[in-house]
């Protein structure tokens, strides 16, 4: 099977309306962030509070609004998340409202405090089965013995305890439940939880109607320190590659792809403030990926190039350019056709805890190929027609490969 | 050429053996290869669930409390060696940082200032002497920057150790704590299956500061009252401190100097009181004993405080004199005697922690992400693997086994370094498999343009790897230089993400360029004479 027989396009004929496209997303990205002030960063880079609640039914946002705005936590943005049938609610809070450093989780308190009087339904003395920990549910039923086994030592009963509430709490976690009871008869099921087990549960705990299925506080400092890290870190990646290829190819060639990566980078954040979308720390882990995929794609067009120029010193250095980037094309579309398979996949099934990370891969895996041929290759002509000595061409290096001539 | 691939297919058979039994193990049953895979292959906080706390020791309150010590010790020596002083103060430097630790010892005069050079360069050697400047009676002890330095880094070491006590008698299992960054002496604290974090971080913040001091005055009603009693100045060596008393509020006036502390404990268990009120029983060790006794032996009749974070809890009159075990009561629940009595038996804070930043995974939805991160996985996985078969064909078979060989390895070498599968360590495997499959579409292109200049089949693989290999060094080299960056200089989850990558493509590099030729060799040694190659 064969999608590309021997191709003659004539890429850099058309380089300009690309370019222009490029400067376009670019300017459309910037324009975004410089009229939001900036990028909307997440929780882990602007610090503050985000507690993610599942509830057994659809909430009232507003009640919760009002709740929240009556325990002082005025300014909380509250906001569904993932599919509506999950019933799931992110409540977040800046630094503003949790400010102080002794007290890093008050903000989370008050949350839940708020959340327990509207939803709770609690009995005095009884715990929240739907907001319990297995080590919780274990010690409850160590105390009450429901199945007899003291008599065989303090150590296996405990044991057998510890086993059976992990099993009760992963039931309880497991879809289509996913971290909410409504009845303990429910528990039925579990291998082990026979009546004695559900009827100690019912008498030590009772069920609220929402359950806190994730929280991240951010201090102030950390936020800040990642957000330093992150882009001083990926500019020294960078820098080191412009080494590398430099010492491979040519300064030419290493500028040209780290300006052809740093292209791809500011056109995916472009997308992110355009849509939106929040830059969290696993969407730095993407752009990280998709900064190895764009240099990874724009070094094999770029090792041609340096292989024909070797061949065909008297080639027109255009003319090559296109030769090279048809010869690589069909292994360009495939590989890039395969890895977006892949990070389609993620953003299509991946769920909502990875989405800003799989639609960066997504849109970072079109641009990284895309700025391959049409912004790395012209700014290696551009330098070549500005500086013709300076090219491969003029001073050909010795290469473990050419010991071994491939002739066409 | 029959042996040739024979040795290779065997060293290649003896990898994967290698890798396989470091991911599984050596199970009996299906239960054991599930727990050996688990236990293996350790999933990040992300996935499985916990909390994850990022915290910085207070290190300059260790500095603090070294230069107090200091101070004190000083005016005993100054006074033991008869040298006259107006007054000793610290005199620190807080603008800088860090703050540079200063005394300021005024009023010796000239003709002892030998003396005091003598004394400072015996006994306080990791502080420097100076004359300050235009006043010939004045000097100023600084303490110089590496044992500054030294106490810092101690401080932050010994803050390890007893979070690590305390969390280690919570029975949390498998915690981690670890230096976060190179500097600011943060530490990062992972407690797998806590999701109630605040019990666990109030046992880890508390300093548990325990000192047993004699009491001179109190318990007095009120701060005012306590120092109008003394004319508004305490007396020499002693200090105010406030507790609760039997009327609410009480402060005391105690001696600066503790009898013992919470350093000479060999030991704590909570307990009751006589009257059947929750306490803690603790025992000394020999020394603190000795030294307890001989204190309370020449205090009859006087109070003695059992001082908790410089808050007075208790102050009893001392009967007859006490040697080597105490109780401490006072308003306490039984939880809080549970905890108190584990840290103090895990040792005091050398310095006071704030918490940075804290994150807790809720356990189902570490099941959540990994759940949809496996079938998502396995879906892409799949994708790829059906379209290089249909591609490539018989090439295709290659292709894929190189690409599970992969996995297989960047899996167990995961296993084997004791890394974490994070989401950031996902990305990296996604980027392995990319480049994986990059790599074979290279080869493959290369083999298949090489057969249509004409030329024989062998021929047509062998230049088809060698152009190809080329390419996939310098591909695989620049992103792997990245990577090297990113883990030097990055922390937590830059790192994770640079860990993988680096694995997965040194795994790649072999795969590809190893593995994949020597089936096509094999492929190639088997084939009839002018048959094609499906490619």
């Amino acid at each position: 099977m064969e999608f590309f027989h021997e191709p003659k396009i004539d890429w850099m004929g058309i380089k300009w309306y690309f370019i222009a496209l490029s400067l376009a997303l670019a300017a459309a990205g910037l324009i975004s962030m410089a009229v939001k002030k900036g990028l909307a960063y997440g929780i882990d880079f602007r610090g503050g509070t985000v507690v993610n609640v599942k509830f057994s039914k659809a909430p009232n946002l507003d009640t919760i609004r009002s709740e929240l705005d009556r325990q002082n936590l005025r300014g909380a943005t509250i906001q569904g998340y993932g599919v509506p049938s999950n019933h799931e609610v992110i409540v977040g809070l800046d630094l503003k409202t949790t400010a102080s450093s002794e007290a890093l989780d008050q903000g989370k308190r008050a949350i839940v405090t708020a959340l327990s009087g509207l939803f709770g339904q609690g009995q005095a003395g009884k715990l929240d089965f739907n907001n319990s920990s297995p080590q919780t549910v274990s010690d409850h039923l160590v105390a009450a013995d429901p199945l007899g086994l003291s008599s065989k030592g303090y150590d296996s009963a405990t044991k057998a305890y510890g086993d059976l509430a992990e099993a009760v709490i992963n039931f309880r976690n497991s879809p289509p439940r996913s971290g909410l009871i409504s009845d303990f008869q429910e528990l039925s099921s579990v291998p082990g939880a026979n009546a004695g087990v559900i009827a100690t549960l019912k008498n030590d705990f009772y069920l609220s109607n929402f359950a806190v299925k994730n929280t991240e506080i951010v201090g102030p400092k950390v936020g800040g320190d990642l957000r330093r890290q992150a882009v001083y870190v990926t500019l020294a990646g960078l820098g080191a590659m412009l080494v590398y290829i430099w010492f491979r190819f040519e300064l030419s060639y290493g500028v040209a792809a780290v300006v052809a990566t740093f292209h791809d980078v500011i056109i995916t954040l472009g997308f992110f403030s355009l849509l939106h979308k929040e830059i969290s720390l696993t969407v730095i882990a993407a752009l990280l990926t998709l900064v190895g995929y764009s240099m990874n794609d724009t070094i094999v067009v770029f090792d041609r190039i340096r292989e024909n120029v070797r061949l065909n010193k008297r080639e027109d250095f255009v003319g090559l350019i296109n030769r090279s980037i048809n010869q690589t094309l069909s292994r360009t579309i495939l590989t890039s056709g395969l890895t977006f398979l892949a990070v389609l996949s993620l953003f299509l099934f991946g769920g909502e805890v990875i989405h800003g990370f799989s639609f960066a891969l997504v849109v970072g895996v079109i641009i990284g190929t895309y700025s391959s041929i049409f912004i790395a290759s012209p700014i290696v002509v551009f330098f070549q027609k500005r500086w013709p000595g300076s090219s491969a061409a003029a001073r050909p290096k010795t290469y473990a490969r050419e010991a071994v001539p491939a002739r066409r | 050429m029959e042996m040739k691939i024979k040795g290779r297919a065997i060293f290649i058979g003896i990898v994967m053996v290698v890798c396989l039994l470091g991911i599984i193990g050596f199970p009996k049953n299906f239960q054991e290869l599930k727990d050996n895979v688990r236990s293996r292959i350790r999933m990040g906080l992300d996935l499985k669930g916990g909390t994850h706390l990022v915290l910085q020791v207070q290190v300059e309150d260790a500095v603090n409390i070294t230069a107090d010590q200091v101070l004190e010790r000083l005016q005993d020596e100054l006074k033991a060696k008869n040298i006259p002083y107006a007054d000793v103060q610290k005199a620190d430097d807080t603008q800088v940082q860090p703050p540079k630790h200063r005394i300021v010892v005024k009023g010796v005069p000239q003709e002892k200032a030998g003396d005091l050079q003598t004394l400072s360069s015996e006994q306080f050697s990791d502080w420097e002497l100076s004359r300050m400047p235009g006043d010939a009676t004045s000097w100023m002890l600084a303490l110089k920057t590496t044992a500054a330095a030294n106490i810092r880094n101690q401080a932050l070491l010994q803050s390890m150790n007893t979070i690590r006590n305390r969390v280690d008698q919570l029975g949390v299992t498998e915690p981690t704590i670890a230096e976060y960054g190179q500097r600011d002496f943060e530490l990062v604290v992972q407690l797998p299956g806590v999701d109630d974090p605040s019990r666990v971080k109030d046992i880890i913040q508390s300093t548990a500061l325990l000192e047993l001091k004699i009491v001179q005055d109190g318990p007095i009603s009120s701060r005012e009252s306590a120092l109008a009693a003394h004319g508004g100045v305490l007396p020499p060596d002693t200090q105010l401190l406030p507790g609760s008393g039997p009327n609410g509020e009480a402060w005391y006036v105690v001696n600066r100097v503790a009898a013992v502390t919470g350093r000479d404990l060999s030991g704590a268990e909570p307990s009751h009181d006589v009257n059947g009120r929750p306490s803690v029983n603790f025992t000394l060790t020999r020394d603190g004993a000795a030294r307890f006794g001989r204190v309370t032996g020449a205090n009859v009749g006087k109070q003695l405080a059992i001082v908790l974070d410089n808050r007075v809890y208790d102050a009893p009159v001392i009967q007859s004199q006490i040697s080597d075990r105490g109780e401490i009561t006072g308003p306490f629940t039984p939880q809080k005697v549970q905890d108190l009595a584990l840290v103090l038996r895990s040792g005091a804070l050398p310095a006071s922690i704030i918490y940075l930043s804290e994150e807790t995974v809720g356990p189902s939805l570490g099941a959540d992400s990994i759940r949809h991160g496996v079938v998502a996985c396995i879906v892409g996985f799949v994708a790829i693997m059906a379209f290089m078969l249909i591609y490539y064909r018989g090439a295709g078979i290659n292709a894929d086994l190189a690409l599970v060989f992969n996995l297989i390895i960047l899996i167990a070498a995961l296993g084997y370094f004791g890394a974490v599968l994070t989401l950031p360590g996902i990305a990296g495997v996604i980027l392995t498999v990319g480049m994986g499959v990059d790599s074979n579409v290279l080869i493959f292109e290369r083999i298949r343009e090489e057969l249509r200049l004409g030329k024989a089949v062998g021929a047509a693989v062998a230049g088809g790897f060698e152009h190809a290999f080329v390419t996939i060094i310098d591909t695989h080299v620049t992103t792997i230089v990245s990577a090297a960056i990113l883990f030097t200089f990055g922390t937590g989850p830059i790192r994770g993400f640079a860990v993988t990558l680096t694995i997965g493509l040194l795994a790649n590099l072999f795969t590809s360029v190893f593995v994949s030729r020597v089936i096509f060799d094999y492929v190639l040694s088997r084939r009839e004479k002018g048959a094609e190659l499906s490619i």
